[in-house]
């Protein structure tokens, strides 16, 4: 013990002259050469990532219309400039415009239909035991399983219709909202949830007034992901099936136009189903983002 | 002697919570009474049950043995009129401006409409110097600001007490010291009465007016003692107190 301390001392010395304390007065910012000073026009655009990005997309339409040009083959690969005025085109004349919003109506039905599932069984998982084993189970049975890979069956149960495609449908987003949801609610701070209580909340007023927006970010995610497996899923069986529902959406437009050799046109259809995915994901999603968690600073 | 009744009576209360692998025993028959206006301390080492005591008191956990009564109510469950404040920021709901925060409840435990509890909420936000960040979502303010606002929000709801689970103790050495004086001169407006866990004897001395010290494992009652304002005795007080609750353990263990 005594060694210790010994040690101790000869590592920390005592000094044998004390040293002079300082004081300094506060300086003058007056000398100071740049406070504050314009970023040149360049530095304030580049800054701007949406710019960059567009940088990005331009140099690429550039180097696509080159190739376009030097293969010279619309039948393999229309140029960008075809593609576009494909794209005008088929606007215009509302085959492209009706493809999309009977893409769109199904879409929405399938999406809305998910996401009542996945909320009740995610109330169900919250209310007992057996519901969450329940929810676990039925998650990570069907989860892995692409939705698409229904489809046969789904053709002989609902017949050629867009039955069929909403069963689908919903069969991809379930899963993964549930299972978000689910495990938002689980992770909700026991701090919070005692501070709600705390307040003489429960039952539903508890859920929606503390439950819900505290597990807000993994909804979102949910949410997002659902749509992504939709939209994926959508486009994929139509491909395989368009023809029975009616006038046919986006996935329909880009079979049956292959078939017709009409290329630019699948182009622009592809086209259609890039831009409406970025629309949703980039335009529509990261605005609820930036209103909620971002504003209250719980993302991950 | 004090002649009124005590606000709030605990009567051998024995607490009792499982793990995965044991029942363990947090509190043994603890008893005490809290009067209107006390500043009343839970003291001891950690594994003593202050917190699951204050917990229960909270309405959280129902005890195995005794009872708890508030204005002669039993306790059964949480509820508005037991404002808790506890030591996580998380506390707050960060969807919620700090005014919000404070608004939502007052008007959530059913007490007042939006515009009173609005204005409610306004006093007591200017009370603890929060008004120039009361359109702040929580995110964007210090540990310090974050536990007034919860402070602020207790005290808002005008419980008949206020529960106080060591809301300083995630602070740095300067704030916590800060928010004691605040909490102090708070008190000294409005005399509400506050049960206040903590594992700092100086914290003790300088925040309460009654210190129960409990000792570990499981909890039970030490002694019930007064505090003081003498500096002088306050020290002194300090050495009594840490001998009572360390003194069966090795030298060692007290610098830590």
């Amino acid at each position: 013990m005594s060694e210790a301390v010994a040690q101790l001392r000869s590592i920390r010395p005592e000094p044998d002259e004390p040293r002079p304390e300082i004081f300094h007065d506060e300086i003058d910012g007056d000398d100071l050469s740049v406070v504050e000073q314009r970023l040149s026009l360049f530095e304030i655009l580049y800054r701007e990532a949406w710019l960059r990005k567009l940088l990005i997309l331009i140099a690429l339409a550039v180097i696509w219309e080159i190739y376009g040009r030097s293969l010279n083959n619309d039948l393999l690969f229309p140029t960008f400039s075809a593609t576009m005025a494909a794209f005008f085109r088929a606007v215009m004349d509302g085959s492209l415009p009706a493809a999309a919003w009977s893409s769109g109506k199904v879409l929405l039905m399938g999406y809305g239909l998910g996401i009542a599932l996945a909320a009740t069984l995610t109330a169900l998982a919250m209310a007992s035991r057996i519901g969450t084993d329940f929810l676990e189970t039925m998650t990570s049975m069907f989860n892995p399983l692409p939705a698409i890979a229904l489809l046969p069956l789904a053709l002989i149960w609902f017949g050629l219709g867009n039955a069929s495609l909403i069963f689908v449908l919903v069969h991809s987003v379930t899963w993964a909202i549930a299972l978000n949801t689910h495990s938002g609610f689980l992770n909700v701070s026991q701090t919070m949830k005692m501070v709600g209580r705390n307040y003489g909340l429960r039952g539903p007023r508890f859920i929606a007034k503390i439950l819900i927006p505290a597990a807000f970010p993994s909804i979102l995610t949910g949410l997002k992901i659902g749509w992504a497996f939709a939209w994926r899923t959508l486009i994929a069986a139509e491909l395989v099936f368009g023809v029975s529902s009616g006038s046919g959406g986006l996935g329909w437009l880009i079979f049956e136009n292959k078939n017709m050799l009409d290329i630019p046109k699948v182009f622009a259809g592809l086209l259609t189903v890039i831009i409406i995915g970025l629309v949703v994901e980039n335009l529509i999603f990261r605005t609820i983002e930036r209103l909620t968690i971002e504003r209250w600073g719980v993302q991950h | 002697m004090q002649h009124k009744d005590p606000l709030l009576t605990v009567q051998g209360v024995t607490l009792q919570y499982k793990t995965p692998h044991h029942l363990i025993t947090a509190t043994y028959r603890v008893s005490f009474d809290v009067m209107q206006g006390d500043r009343f301390i839970l003291l001891g080492p950690s594994g003593c049950g202050k917190s699951t005591l204050q917990k229960a008191v909270g309405g959280y956990i129902t005890p195995t043995e005794g009872e708890m009564r508030l204005k002669g109510r039993r306790i059964t469950q949480p509820g508005p009129d037991r404002m808790m404040v506890f030591q996580e920021f998380d506390q707050l709901l960060p969807w919620k401006t700090v005014k919000q925060n404070v608004t939502f409840a007052l008007q959530a435990s059913g007490r007042m409409n939006k515009r009173e509890a609005e204005e409610k909420a306004m006093e007591y936000v200017v009370k603890v110097g929060l008004e120039s960040f009361a359109d702040s979502h929580p995110h964007m303010l210090s540990g310090g600001m974050k536990q007034r606002v919860a402070i602020a929000r207790g005290m808002a709801m005008e419980p008949d007490i206020l529960l106080m689970d060591e809301p300083f103790a995630a602070l740095d050495a300067l704030t916590r010291r800060r928010m004691q004086d605040e909490l102090l001169k708070l008190w000294d407006e409005t005399r509400f009465t506050v049960l206040f866990v903590t594992h700092s004897i100086a914290e003790a001395i300088k925040i309460g007016n009654r210190i129960l010290l409990l000792s570990p494992h499981p909890g039970r009652v030490k002694a019930e003692l007064n505090s003081t304002t003498d500096p002088a005795r306050a020290t002194e007080l300090e050495q009594y107190i840490h001998q009572m609750l360390f003194a069966h353990e090795p030298e060692e263990a007290e610098h830590v």
